[in-house]
């Protein structure tokens, strides 16, 4: 009992634990980490990826996986350009036209899944690589600048209006003068809203019950081919949201950014699934493994570790936190049914 | 001149409390086909797989040929020339690789086998094999572009290379049509004259019929008749297989009030027979019938998971034709269906999220599902149904199967219905838990109609105001559930004209 106890304690606290113990290592060996801005910078550097991985988090809770988000953020990032920079739209249209993008690339997801029966990896596989290429063919590869030149020979006149940059550089105040960024507060609201959805009304609980047998939710009359597709539209709503507010801040359309994404918003996901022992995703362990990544690369940052060891440490922390998930887990249940 | 070639002695198997095996002997003789009947959960398939080394035993002891056998796995029960092929056909071949690599794929497993392969030696020793069983496809066809039945004859023809002196054949028919049926049964023959034991697992009495030398019936995990001798006791082999102990539950027949649900003219497959059935409001009717009888079809369709090939159904007079579940249950019709592991749990949900996962629109206000009112309902569920739990949030897994089931029985008396179909509800319950759940089915019937799905005739017996028995697909026999013909009853389950 009294391992079994230790274990259960550790299952459920461990990740929270950890997470403590880091920022207290930290802010003793590191000095200016245990301060507002600090604190500020680490969640404006998590926010647009943490916002993804919320995203990925439903498609996960319906036994999917969605590998297109970080294409659908790029796409996002070029079509706001193009639109604002080309086209000389104002910022509501911009935002408007990804959102949509988003939703209809959500959409066309779930059909491949439910209607086309292609496999979650393979239809979201074929969707990242559809969109990377397709993001490039209206500006021939190009990056997207005011006064680039265009195959008609003029130059693009169009700018980033004021209002869009505002979304990602805007900082409101907060005790400190311009302490909050913009992105940071809709990173919060996002996790809150996915958070009740899934966690408080029935069609959250509803597309666990697919997750975790879809079989049982069909026949309890569930419209389980619209729930998976809904996820997937959530999804890439999401994910056209993160490369809004990444346009925001860098300013311009650029090809090359929005990389590193994918993997950093599916890593925060199942890191998430570690967290308070729920061994499933969910909204809080995403926005708290999100978190945990920023922390830690801030802190070690601050300690001067280079940067190349960046993803290594991202890989290390996430392969724990499977093990956590996984192996703990699984050696409870087994102890449950002894 | 025949000599036991496998005999089993005692042998008993238990998974945790659940004691599947409890003293098991038999024995399989030379030349002969043995069948071997019993209802779900009789312990058929875990004794099946002790004989093959899958499972271990806790008892007991096996001998093969007279010597000792107690094979540590799979491919040592193989090797000593134990060869089973099981129900789910696409186990046994490969569909994407061509006849003559199925046939050989144990040459390409032995120790020393060639790194590189020679098709054409290959195939001139797999044609050498399909000539000797008589196979005529082309070895160079890829198994994908086969029938089932020529599938099945290649699982078996590639069992039969080696040499075994035991064939298991786990219902090997239950996915073929007659003619197919009629080739397999050939190459039974085949076999049997080469001498070879067989044992061979089926429901269908006409393949019984048709194959067996004896039979043995198996029941609660023990053998509970042993049937050879010509002209083979049919009868009497599956009353000891459903058995029909009188139980002690005493049923005072309701007729029925309004008719609820009217079927009329169905047919559950083209080409199948039409019948009538009328559910009455506060009736119970048990639908019995041994497996492939079309039972789970004709719950499916009242479910709407199914089209009936013809016919008409009725609600309270108004037309009825649910284009899936979601419509019947809008209609009042629900389902607790069978298999309670694959069709009706969610492992990762708790007691309450299990039980009103149906109900959850009605628990919630504006999609926000109100805690307090859902946990009223299903800890006042729990009460009424007796759950064995600590709290209504207990896990789902932390509960036994009989447990498991009253949840999922629960789950549909949550909210009135007008029919209420319940697919094999017994599944995997013990008695007292099979108890509790027919004590309140029938306690609850009174305002619908309930349909029960069972196999056992115990089980019907037990529940029912009104006994249907289908047989291939037809009403065969109704009875009221008092003064029962049960030598009637069981002749009517396995085909047999009433005497």
């Amino acid at each position: 009992m009294g391992t079994e106890g230790t274990r259960s304690f550790a299952i459920k606290y461990g990740f929270i634990l950890l997470l403590v113990g880091l920022s207290v290592y930290f802010s003793l060996s590191a000095s200016g980490f245990f301060s507002a801005r600090s604190a500020v910078f680490v969640f404006q550097s998590v926010a647009i990826t943490g916002i993804l991985a919320l995203g990925v988090t439903c498609t996960l809770v319906v036994d999917g996986f969605d590998l297109s988000i970080g294409s659908v953020a790029t796409s996002a990032l070029m079509l706001s350009a193009y639109s604002m920079v080309i086209l000389e739209q104002p910022a509501y249209v911009a935002v408007l036209l990804c959102l949509a993008m988003g939703a209809f690339v959500g959409l066309i997801n779930g059909l491949l899944i439910v209607k086309m029966k292609v496999p979650d990896l393979l239809a979201t596989l074929g969707m990242m690589f559809l969109l990377i290429g397709l993001q490039r063919i209206p500006t021939q590869g190009n990056s997207i600048a005011t006064g680039m030149s265009l195959p008609d020979g003029t130059n693009a006149e169009g700018t980033f209006s004021a209002a869009f940059l505002w979304l990602g550089r805007h900082r409101f105040d907060f005790f400190l003068e311009r302490l909050i960024p913009v992105p940071v507060v809709i990173f919060i609201l996002v996790a809150l809203a996915i958070w009740i959805f899934l966690e408080f009304t029935r069609h959250g609980r509803l597309m666990y019950a697919i997750g975790s047998n879809q079989r049982a939710a069909e026949l309890v009359g569930a419209n389980v081919q619209r729930y998976k597709i809904l996820a997937y539209m959530i999804s890439g709503v999401t994910a056209s949201i993160g490369g809004i507010l990444l346009a925001a801040r860098l300013g311009r359309g650029d090809i090359a950014s929005g990389n590193n994404l994918l993997l950093d918003s599916v890593a925060a996901a199942l890191i998430g699934f570690a967290v308070l022992g729920a061994a499933r995703p969910n909204a809080f362990g995403t926005a708290i493994g999100a978190l945990f990544v920023g922390i830690l690369l801030q802190g070690m940052t601050m300690m001067n570790a280079p940067y190349y060891t960046q993803d290594f440490v991202k890989g290390a922390v996430l392969v724990c936190a499977l093990v956590f998930t996984f192996y703990l887990s699984s050696k409870s249940a087994t102890a449950r049914k002894a | 001149m025949t000599s036991a070639v496998l005999t089993v002695e005692g042998v008993r198997k238990s998974f945790g409390r659940n004691a599947v095996l409890k003293n098991v002997a038999l024995s399989l003789d030379a030349g002969t086909v043995t069948v071997l009947m019993g209802a779900n959960g009789a312990g058929k398939s875990t004794l099946v797989k002790a004989i093959c080394g899958i499972h271990g035993l806790d008892g007991g002891e096996m001998r093969l040929s007279g010597a000792p056998y107690a094979p540590a796995t799979a491919a040592d029960a193989l090797s000593q020339g134990v060869v089973a092929v099981h129900q789910n056909i696409d186990d046994g071949v490969i569909p994407d690789l061509d006849v003559a690599t199925n046939l050989m794929l144990d040459q390409l497993t032995k120790p020393g086998a060639k790194t590189f392969v020679r098709d054409r030696v290959l195939r001139a020793q797999a044609g050498e094999i399909a000539r000797s069983m008589g196979l005529k496809m082309d070895v160079k066809t890829r198994v994908s572009d086969l029938n089932v039945a020529d599938r099945q004859l290649i699982a078996i023809a590639r069992a039969m290379a080696r040499a075994p002196k035991v064939l298991i054949l786990d219902e090997p028919t239950s996915s073929l049509s007659a003619t197919e049926a009629d080739r397999l049964f050939g190459f039974i023959d085949r076999l049997r004259a080469q001498g070879v034991a067989i044992l061979y697992i089926s429901h269908r009495m006409s393949d019984i019929r048709r194959i067996a030398d004896r039979i043995i019936s198996m029941r609660d995990g023990q053998v509970s008749g042993t049937f050879e001798g010509a002209p083979l006791d049919y009868e009497g082999a599956v009353t000891a297989m459903l058995g029909h102990k009188m139980t002690d539950v005493n049923i005072t027949p309701k007729t029925g009030g309004a008719a609820v649900l009217e079927i009329e003219n169905l047919s559950l497959r083209p080409g199948w027979p039409t019948f009538n059935i009328t559910a009455h409001k506060g009736e119970v009717i048990a639908i019995t019938g041994l497996l492939g009888s079309g039972k789970s079809q004709l719950a499916d369709i009242i479910f709407g998971l199914r089209k009936p090939a013809a016919g008409t159904m009725k609600i309270n007079g108004a037309p009825y034709d649910p284009a899936n579940a979601n419509g019947a249950i809008a209609a009042g019709v629900y389902m607790s269906p069978k298999d309670r592991g694959n069709n009706a749990v969610v492992p990762a949900f708790n007691i309450t999220d299990n039980m009103s996962l149906p109900f959850l629109r009605a628990f919630s206000t504006l999609s926000f599902i109100r805690q307090t009112q859902q946990r009223r309902a299903t800890t006042d569920m729990i009460d009424r149904i007796g759950v064995v739990c600590q709290s209504q949030d207990d896990g789902i897994g932390t509960l036994s199967g009989g447990n498991q089931q009253k949840v999922m029985i629960g789950r549909w008396l949550l909210k009135p219905s007008q029919v209420l179909l319940l697919d094999e509800p017994f599944q995997g319950v013990d008695i007292g838990a099979r108890r509790d759940i027919g004590r309140h089915i029938r306690e609850t019937a009174g305002e619908r109609a309930t349909l029960v799905f069972v196999a056992e005739i115990d089980e019907a017996i037990e529940i029912a105001d009104r006994i249907i028995v289908l047989n291939e697909g037809n009403l065969v026999g109704e009875h009221e559930n008092s003064n029962l013909d049960l030598a009637a009853l069981v002749a009517q389950i396995t085909g047999e004209k009433a005497a």
